[in-house]
C-alpha cells in the first residue's frame, strides 16, 4: 500500500464482496455503482489480481475471469463481506433516510422506517448515529400529498397560489415536473401554463389543489430548474434598489438575495437587490421603519412617503 | 490490501516482524526505519477507514504486540432491503449537498451494494430533496462533533450583536427549515446553546483531544434547536382591517372576523396571533394605508411610529406633517384617538 492508493483503498476492500454478490455483472455497471470510470474500476480490478494470502500462490490470490465484458470472482482471498459502515457513512444515509421520513409525501413513511431499522440493525450498535439531525417544516402536509399524488398519476393540477412578490392569489393551471425539497422548504417544479415557463412553486404557499382529469403536458421545451448556484437567479424583467441600512436593518442583507453589500464608514450598510414589484419593495422599507433608506430607485421614495402618510391621515 | 486480506485471514495476532516477512509490500523495504514508518501509516490509514485493528499478544511470553483484525467486527451485518426501501436509501444518499456528507453516504451506499444490496439511483423519479450546507464552518463542526472534540470560534448571536469569542462541546449540527445550528455545551456560559453556523465567523479551532465531548444520553438536538430558533409562543391577538381586496399575505395568516369599513373605506376586520412583535408590526406598517390596526391600541402605536420614521427617513418634511396640515381629519375617523397614548 502506497499513499497513492490510500484513496483507492476503501473501494478496493468493497470490490471483491460486490463482486461476489454479482457473478458476471458487467465492468460498466460495477464502475457506475462504484462512481468511477470504467478505466478506473479495471485499473482497480487489475490491482486485486495480485492481493492474497501470505503465501500469495494460486488459491492464495484474489481471482477473477473475465468474458466478455462482464466479470467474475473466483476465489476471495478470504474477503467475502464489505467492511462496517464507519460512524460517518452511517450518520450521513441514517440522518438523511429520517429526514426523508418527516417529508411529508417525499416518500411513504413506513418504508423509510423499515429500512432505517434494517440498516441500523446490520452496522451495529457501534454506529449509532448521532450529532446531525434534519428538519423540516410539517405545514405543507395536505398539499404535498395531493401533489405527489398527481406526479405520481402523471395529471395536470389546478392550483390556487400565493405568490408574495406581488401579494397576490392567483388560480393557475399547471403540469408537475419534480416534487423538490431546497433549503428546508418544499416546492413543486411545474409547467405553468398561464406564464408559459417552467416555475418553482412554494409548497406552503399552495392554497388549495385540484387533480385535473388531464394528463400532464410539460412541452419538450421545459427544463428542470438548474438549482446549483441556489434558488435566486437574475432573471429577465427584474428591478434593482439600493438601500443603505441602519444596523438594525443589517439583516435584511441576511435574509433577501442581494447582490452587493458595502459597509459604509459611518456604520450603515449599502445593498444592491433585485426585486419584482416596486410595491413589495416600498413595503418592505415601510415596515423597517426608518431603519432602512431607499437610495434608488429615486420614484420609490415618493411613493413610500405618500404611503406612510396616506396610513398617518387616515387614523 | 495485503494487510487487510492477511489480517482478517489470522486468528492469533501477527508481530510487525512476522508482517514484514510475509505480506507483499512490506519484504522490499530497505531498512527497518522505511518499513516501520511505512507499517505505522498503514496502520492509521486502515484505523482511519474504521478497520477495527486489534493489538495484543499471543502468549505471556510474547515480548512485542501482534495485530490482528477480528472478523465479527470487520464485517457488515446481513442486509437485505426490499425494493421500495432500496429506492428511500438511493434518494437519502442523494439528499447531503455538502462534500462531507454527500462522500459518507456514497461510501455507505458503495458498502451497502458490496453486502448484495441492489440500489437503483433514478428508482424515484420527479422527486428531488436536497439539503445544503456551503456554511465554511460547518465542516470543521461536523468533523469535531464525529470526533468528540472541543472547539472555540468567534459568533455573533443576532447581526447586529458584538461578535463574541465561545469555547464549546459540540453535541451536533442541526439542519431545522434550511439553516444549520450548533448545538453545544457552552463552557463560559456553562449552559446548552444553538449557535447558527452563518453567524460563526472566525475560524473553528480544535482546543482539547478526540473524545472529550461527552454528549449526555437522550439529547433531543432537534427539540433543542426547535426551543431557540423557532416561533415564539402566542403572546396575544389584534384585530386588524385590511382594505378590500388588499394584503393578501396577511389575510392568509389571520382569521377572517367580517366586513367592516373603515375611514369611510370597505374591507374586512381579521384577527392574527401575535407572537414576534417586530415582526408583526414591519407586516402591518408595510402595508400603509391598507391595514390599520384596531387593537390592541399599544401596537397600532408601534406601527403609527414605524410609519413616520420611514416617512422622515426618505425626506417627508415631517412624518405627521400632513395630519397637522389638516387636523380636522383625524375627527371624520371612527376611530378616536386611545385615550393615554402618547403622541409625541
Amino acid at each position: 500500500m502506497t499513499t497513492g492508493l490510500a484513496a483507492r483503498l476503501p473501494r478496493l476492500l468493497s470490490l471483491v464482496p460486490y463482486l461476489l454478490a454479482r457473478p458476471g455483472v458487467r465492468v460498466a455497471d460495477a464502475a457506475a455503482d462504484f462512481g468511477v470510470t470504467e478505466k478506473q474500476l479495471r485499473r482497480d480490478l487489475e490491482l486485486l489480481w495480485m492481493c492474497g494470502l501470505p503465501g500469495y500462490g494460486p488459491g492464495d490470490l484474489v481471482d477473477l475471469s473475465f468474458s466478455g465484458d462482464t466479470v467474475t470472482v473466483t476465489e476471495d482471498a478470504g474477503m467475502r463481506r464489505p467492511l462496517r459502515l464507519t460512524t460517518a457513512e452511517a450518520t450521513a444515509l441514517l440522518v438523511a433516510l429520517r429526514a426523508l421520513g418527516e417529508m411529508p409525501g417525499m416518500v411513504d413513511g413506513e418504508v423509510v422506517r423499515r429500512a432505517v431499522a434494517k440498516i441500523e440493525r446490520a452496522v451495529g450498535a457501534a454506529a449509532v448515529s448521532t450529532g446531525v439531525a434534519v428538519g423540516v417544516s410539517a405545514r405543507e402536509e395536505a398539499t404535498t400529498g395531493a401533489v405527489r399524488a398527481a406526479l405520481d398519476h402523471g395529471r395536470a393540477l389546478r392550483i390556487r397560489y400565493y405568490t408574495a412578490s406581488r401579494d397576490v392569489v392567483g388560480d393557475r393551471t399547471v403540469d408537475p415536473m419534480r416534487l423538490l425539497l431546497i433549503e428546508g422548504r418544499g416546492y413543486l417544479e411545474a409547467w405553468c401554463r398561464s406564464a408559459e415557463a417552467v416555475r418553482l412553486f412554494r409548497l406552503d404557499r399552495i392554497d388549495e389543489v385540484v387533480e385535473l382529469a388531464e394528463p400532464a403536458a410539460a412541452p419538450a421545451t421545459a427544463r428542470p430548474t438548474d438549482l446549483s448556484a441556489g434558488l435566486f437567479r437574475p432573471a429577465s424583467g427584474q428591478r434593482e434598489a439600493v438601500l443603505r441600512l441602519k444596523p438594525e436593518a443589517r439583516w435584511v442583507a441576511e435574509y433577501y438575495p442581494v447582490d452587493d453589500v458595502a459597509e459604509l464608514p459611518d456604520g450603515e450598510t449599502e445593498i444592491r437587490m433585485r426585486y419584482v414589484d416596486d410595491a413589495w419593495m416600498v413595503r418592505l422599507v415601510l415596515g423597517l421603519g426608518g431603519q432602512a433608506r431607499i437610495v434608488s430607485p429615486t420614484s420609490l421614495r415618493a411613493a413610500l412617503i405618500q404611503r406612510a402618510q396616506g396610513a398617518l391621515d387616515e387614523d | 490490501m495485503n494487510l487487510v486480506l492477511c489480517l482478517l485471514s489470522t486468528r492469533q495476532y501477527l508481530t510487525a516482524e512476522r508482517i514484514r516477512a510475509t505480506v507483499a509490500g512490506y519484504a522490499d523495504t530497505a531498512s527497518d526505519e522505511a518499513f516501520f514508518r511505512m507499517f505505522e501509516r498503514d496502520k492509521a490509514e486502515l484505523r482511519d477507514l474504521g478497520v477495527p485493528l486489534e493489538t495484543g499478544r499471543r502468549s505471556v511470553f510474547d515480548t512485542v504486540d501482534g495485530y490482528r483484525i477480528a472478523r465479527q467486527d470487520y464485517e457488515l451485518g446481513d442486509i437485505e432491503l426490499a425494493a421500495d426501501e432500496a429506492a428511500a436509501v438511493a434518494l437519502a444518499a442523494r439528499l447531503w449537498d455538502s462534500p462531507q456528507l454527500a462522500g459518507a453516504a456514497h461510501g455507505a451506499l458503495v458498502k451497502l451494494r458490496a453486502a448484495g444490496v441492489e440500489v437503483d439511483e433514478d428508482a424515484i423519479a420527479g422527486v428531488q430533496p436536497r439539503v445544503r450546507a456551503t456554511e465554511p464552518a460547518f465542516a470543521p463542526l461536523l468533523a469535531a462533533v464525529q470526533a468528540g472534540r472541543v472547539v472555540t470560534f468567534v459568533h455573533r448571536s443576532h447581526p447586529r450583536a458584538e461578535a463574541k469569542r465561545r469555547t464549546v462541546e459540540p453535541w451536533g449540527v442541526v439542519s431545522w427549515r434550511g439553516r444549520w445550528y450548533l448545538v453545544a455545551h457552552d463552557r463560559d456560559r456553562n449552559d446548552v446553546r444553538c449557535f447558527r453556523l452563518s453567524r460563526i465567523s472566525e475560524p473553528v479551532s480544535v482546543v482539547s483531544a478526540a473524545g472529550e465531548v461527552r454528549v449526555p444520553p437522550g439529547v433531543d438536538l432537534m427539540a433543542l434547536v426547535r426551543r431557540s430558533a423557532g416561533l415564539p409562543p402566542v403572546s396575544g391577538i389584534a384585530r386588524i382591517w385590511v382594505a378590500r381586496g388588499r394584503a393578501v399575505g396577511l389575510r392568509r395568516l389571520g382569521q377572517l372576523v367580517g366586513a367592516r369599513t373603515h375611514a369611510g373605506r370597505p374591507g374586512d376586520e381579521l384577527e392574527l396571533e401575535l407572537r414576534d412583535r417586530e415582526t408583526m408590526i414591519r407586516w402591518l406598517a408595510g402595508h400603509g394605508p391598507d391595514v390599520a390596526v384596531l387593537e390592541p391600541a399599544e401596537l397600532a402605536e408601534a406601527v403609527r411610529r414605524c410609519l413616520s420614521g420611514a416617512a422622515l427617513a426618505h425626506g417627508a418634511r415631517d412624518g405627521r406633517s400632513a395630519r397637522e396640515a389638516h387636523p380636522a381629519r383625524g375627527e371624520h375617523s371612527p376611530h378616536s384617538e386611545p385615550v393615554g397614548v402618547s403622541r409625541a
